[in-house]
């Protein structure tokens, strides 16, 4: 039984955001998001959620007595006058 | 020429303090960056906190073995998933082992169908849908072996084989751990907009 071409799509797509996929594989994955408007939706969609990711999981910031507490860690060689 | 010794030992002293204090500089100006990578890898903002104190006083504290003008952010973020992985943190949740088939297109066509929307939708707005406690408690709910793995290269930006390296695995570990770790992460939130209606 052969797979459908979106099945074998959707495994592959991972792999080709990532860069995973040899000259081959990419080509056909490339060949298969170009003639498939689903596929292509969900690849976009697949790159828009990594992307996501990235910037709401980045948005909190350090407090600045966490700050502090890694400066006062620093070694005292601080030359004279440096704060 | 007798007296140039303690001179030339004075000289170097001098300049080791100097490299020393850039080195902290440096260090500390990456904090930002390495606490966004420690916040995800630790469980809560506390864990993550003392993380940061203990990666910081380690590093301050072997200065010399870091190479200037290599990756001091790559670098930290090292020591940073040793001491994480060595405070024994793992009470490890089992990944769950149904529902792995679901595919990989399933939140997409959960937030679709949800949203109502056609297909023109665009990705930003059907993303906005999730919040952003919801991404950061479907992130912690991971099992940490591929929460480690999608923090080091989502966040961290490492390569496959920097990942490897930093966690001592092989590289076709980390790529497994990730596919599932995404996977596990969209399953999941898929299942938080179930929840909402
Ligand atoms: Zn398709």
């Amino acid at each position: 039984m052969s797979e459908s071409p979106c099945a074998k799509c959707e495994r592959l797509l991972q792999l080709y955001l990532d860069g995973g996929l040899n000259e081959i594989e990419a080509r056909e994955a490339e060949n298969h998001l170009d003639d498939c408007g689903y596929c292509h939706r969900q690849y976009r969609f697949e790159r828009a959620f990594r992307e996501h990711l990235r910037k709401t999981l980045s948005e909190e910031p350090m407090s600045p007595e966490l700050r502090i507490k890694l400066a006062a860690l620093r070694s005292d060689v601080r030359p004279a006058g440096d704060p | 020429m007798s007296e140039q010794a303690p001179d030339t030992a004075g000289r170097e002293l001098a300049e080791e303090a100097r490299d020393r204090v850039r080195f902290e500089e440096e260090a500390l100006s990456r904090a930002d960056q390495v606490y966004q990578v420690a916040r995800h890898l630790a469980g809560s903002k506390e864990e993550a906190e003392e993380l940061m104190q203990e990666t910081y006083a380690r590093a301050f504290r072997s200065w010399r073995s870091y190479t200037p003008g290599t990756n001091m952010r790559a670098w930290l973020l090292r020591i940073l998933t040793n001491l994480n992985i060595d405070r024994g943190r793992r009470k490890q949740r089992r990944p769950p082992e149904r529902s792995l088939e679901e595919g990989d297109y399933s939140l997409y066509d959960r937030l679709e169908e949800t949203t109502g929307a056609g297909s023109s939708e665009d990705e930003e707005r059907l993303l906005n849908r999730l919040s952003q406690s919801d991404i950061v408690d479907a992130l912690t709910a991971l099992p940490h072996d591929f929460r480690d793995v999608l923090v080091l290269v989502d966040l961290g930006e490492f390569s496959y084989q920097e990942t490897a390296q930093i966690l001592s695995i092989p590289i076709g570990t980390v790529m497994s751990r990730l596919h599932r770790a995404r996977r596990l992460l969209k399953q999941s939130l898929a299942g938080s907009l179930e929840n909402e209606r």
